[in-house]
């Protein structure tokens, strides 16, 4: 895959998103043509299920780079984030230079603590990734808000220069910076240091013309009334009072269930049989399940007997 | 660009920065790099630049969104700023969305808004009650706490033992009697030392304490503990890291900003500014349904021990009260009661307040009399007994 160039304007970078079917406003993709213009990390917050990871998969298959994930949890250290030595290895080799013969300690120390006996973890490989050629990658750090402070401490050294540092080695800078994208579901605060050295945005629900936008593309064999429908009623239920409510994850998932049950039109029956794939919490199910469904369905309805277009 | 776009910019950002958002001198530079990429054809776009490189939290939004329009409609005719918006001031200046306005305004024109808000003071101040009830407990609370006081306080927090004192993390830390062995240690260490045997470097999990939330009851029936409450809460969030606060009554504040300052009276100062429900009546369903609906997520992602600190008498009567409860010990790693009203050993649970909340705590903690400090920390140190003999713990 030939890296494509990055894109040289907001509009350029609103099509190039598009080509990876991701649909999305002028506020987005001012936040990403920036973040790749400036190699400053772009910093995502929002809902769950609003797109935040797909962006990162989307600009690495359509600029032609290779995506390297970071999953973030509570206590992810230095060995399974940056890097780790091939310790196995090593033993082998510290063996194999004494069984040759080889006494100088400190040539043997050299070549065991050198590259070919580094494991590389994902922050290494978007620094220093291989095989070289291979262009720098799209490094995607998700849900960030799961990882403990300390390691943002150390991010933030990392995002600041695009460098690490191996103690044996040395510092390790990026040829190229990555493009960097970083995402959190906001179950805690990320601390201001780290955000101020990114571009922020705030992933919301999107309206209704991007929702059928998106689900035209993402769940093409349902029907378009069917799409319309499901979009109305979405919406509807995003403004009621629910622990959770539904992100476009869910409704392209839900459209998709509903096309698999060869549906052409909401109904009150299969809206009730299918709400898990909207809603994940029992009290939100058990809410809206039944009259309020009905209602819901009827407003839906009328929104998209309203505007035929 | 221009010298004077670019200075314009920066000029924008530290108008910001005097209307509160944390704008820093390298974030005000990037604006301007920002502006070169995209160029400022587009308002929209213009806008959107600005607002990726100079915001960092959704809620920091409105503030922008007024600052800029402000800012760069006026801009142009900046030598008549100050009648402008004065007019403007004029026509919508009692109502309620005005505020942040008027810090966007002042953050422009410090000198023509401060002489306006004078008058306005008052204004803000409309229910009598409060405002009285406010000054009632400023004047009981704020006398000064004394060194003595203070350092017996942290001491005191400082032994406290909570049910659960430290957990394992997944990360590792030296350890001589560690049963991980550190390959890593282990490995430069025999380089070093250029022997032919390996000693073992040994790990062990390193410990963490888990966060603490505290959810403290200030109404009316609880007034009496608030001072008590209140120093206890400072001296918790100083003395580890991760504490969230919040008081309730007939509705939730989270105070642990607040909490975090130093000086405990400047701290308890600013806290009892924040809270607008001293010594009213109890929404316990309520508050915790607004905690559950917009910070459990936020503050208990991380297996908190969550601190429960009422007397249980809600003024609803427990109306929707199991169901936040229940939510509440869902989403947490351990619910800890504390009940100061309780006198005697023989409690039956009469309120329906109590009856509803006591099936999904893990730890009731009733005590008898709590006048001091010390006798908090000394409830919260008891050894745990796991759950209430008298109530089932989970109806169904």
């Amino acid at each position: 895959m030939v890296p494509a160039s990055i894109p040289d304007s907001v509009d350029s970078t609103l099509a190039l998103l598009a080509g990876g079917d991701y649909v999305t406003g002028r506020n987005l993709a001012t936040a990403v043509f920036l973040s790749l213009r400036m190699h400053r990390p772009l910093f995502l917050e929002g809902e769950a299920g609003v797109g935040k990871t797909e962006i990162a998969k989307v600009l690495a298959a359509t600029l032609g780079r290779p995506l390297v994930r970071l999953q973030c949890y509570e206590g992810l250290d230095v060995a399974s984030a940056v890097y780790e030595w091939n310790y196995a290895r090593q033993m082998i080799e510290i063996r194999l230079a004494e069984a040759a013969g080889e006494k100088d300690r400190a040539a043997i120390a050299r070549d065991v603590f050198s590259w070919d006996f580094v494991i590389r973890r994902p922050l290494l490989q978007a620094i220093r990734p291989e095989p070289e050629s291979a262009g720098a990658p799209v490094l995607l750090i998700d849900e960030l808000d799961r990882a403990d402070e300390p390691f943002e401490a150390f991010l933030l050294e990392v995002l600041s220069d695009y460098q690490i540092t191996i103690p044996e080695i040395g510092p390790i800078k990026a040829a190229e910076p990555p493009a960097v994208v970083i995402t959190s579901n906001r179950t805690r605060e990320i601390h201001d240091a780290l955000k101020r050295r990114c571009l922020y945005h705030w992933v919301d629900y999107p309206d209704a013309v991007t929702e059928l936008e998106i689900l035209r593309r993402k769940a093409p064999n349902a029907t378009e009334a069917l799409s319309r429908q499901v979009v109305a009623f979405v919406q509807r239920l995003r403004g009621m009072d629910l622990f959770k409510s539904p992100g476009i994850a869910e409704t392209i998932d839900w459209c998709t269930a509903l096309t698999e049950l060869d549906r052409t039109e909401l109904d009150l029956a299969t809206v009730d049989a299918t709400l898990g794939a909207l809603l994940k919490y029992q009290d939100d199910i058990a809410a809206v399940r039944g009259e309020q469904a009905q209602a819901l369905i009827a407003e839906a309805k009328a929104t998209v007997d309203a505007d035929p277009a | 660009m221009s010298g004077r776009l670019a200075a314009n910019v920066i000029h924008f950002a530290r108008v910001l920065r005097a209307a509160g958002l944390p704008v820093g001198t390298g974030q005000a530079l990037d604006a301007v790099r920002a502006v070169e990429q995209v160029g400022i054809e587009g308002r929209d776009d213009f806008y959107w630049t600005l607002h990726a490189v100079l915001v960092t939290r959704a809620d920091q939004r409105a503030l922008f969104d007024e600052a800029f329009a402000l800012f760069w409609q006026t801009r142009r005719l900046i030598s008549q700023l100050a009648q402008t918006h004065r007019g403007e001031e004029a026509e919508d200046g009692h109502d309620e969305g005005s505020r942040t306005s008027r810090r966007v305004a002042e953050a422009l024109m410090p000198e023509t808004v401060a002489e306006r808000r004078e008058d306005k003071v008052e204004v803000e101040r409309d229910a009598a009650l409060t405002w009285s009830e406010r000054e009632r407990l400023q004047a009981m609370d704020f006398e000064e706490m004394s060194a003595e006081e203070l350092r017996r306080a942290r001491d005191l927090v400082a032994r406290m033992r909570l049910p659960i004192m430290v957990l394992p993390t997944r990360r590792l830390e030296p350890s001589t009697l560690g049963r991980a062995v550190d390959m890593r240690a282990t490995l430069r260490a025999s380089m070093r030392a250029g022997g032919d045997v390996i000693r073992l470097r040994r790990a062990r999990r390193k410990r963490r304490r888990p966060p603490i939330v505290v959810l403290c009851d200030i109404s009316g029936s609880m007034s009496r503990y608030s001072r008590m409450m209140l120093h206890f809460l400072h001296a918790v969030t100083g003395d580890r890291d991760r504490v969230h606060s919040f008081l309730f009554g007939t509705r939730l504040t989270n105070v642990t900003r607040h909490l975090r300052h130093r000086d405990v009276d400047h701290a308890l100062a600013r806290v009892a500014e924040s809270v607008e429900d001293w010594s009213g009546g109890t929404r316990i369903g309520a508050c915790l349904h607004d905690f559950n609906r917009h910070w459990s997520r936020r503050v208990l992602g991380q297996g908190a021990l969550v601190l429960l600190i009422t007397d249980g008498l809600d003024r609803e009567a427990g109306d929707g009260l199991a169901a936040e409860m229940r939510r509440l010990h869902d989403s947490c790693r351990r619910l800890v009661w504390l009940n100061p009203l309780l006198r005697f050993e023989g409690f039956q649970p009469k309120s329906l307040g109590v009856r509803a909340m006591l099936p999904y705590v893990d730890d009731f903690r009733p005590v008898h009399s709590l006048d001091s400090l010390q006798a908090l920390v000394d409830v919260l140190s008891r050894p745990a007994h796991h759950r209430p003999t008298f109530a089932p713990r989970r109806a169904a």
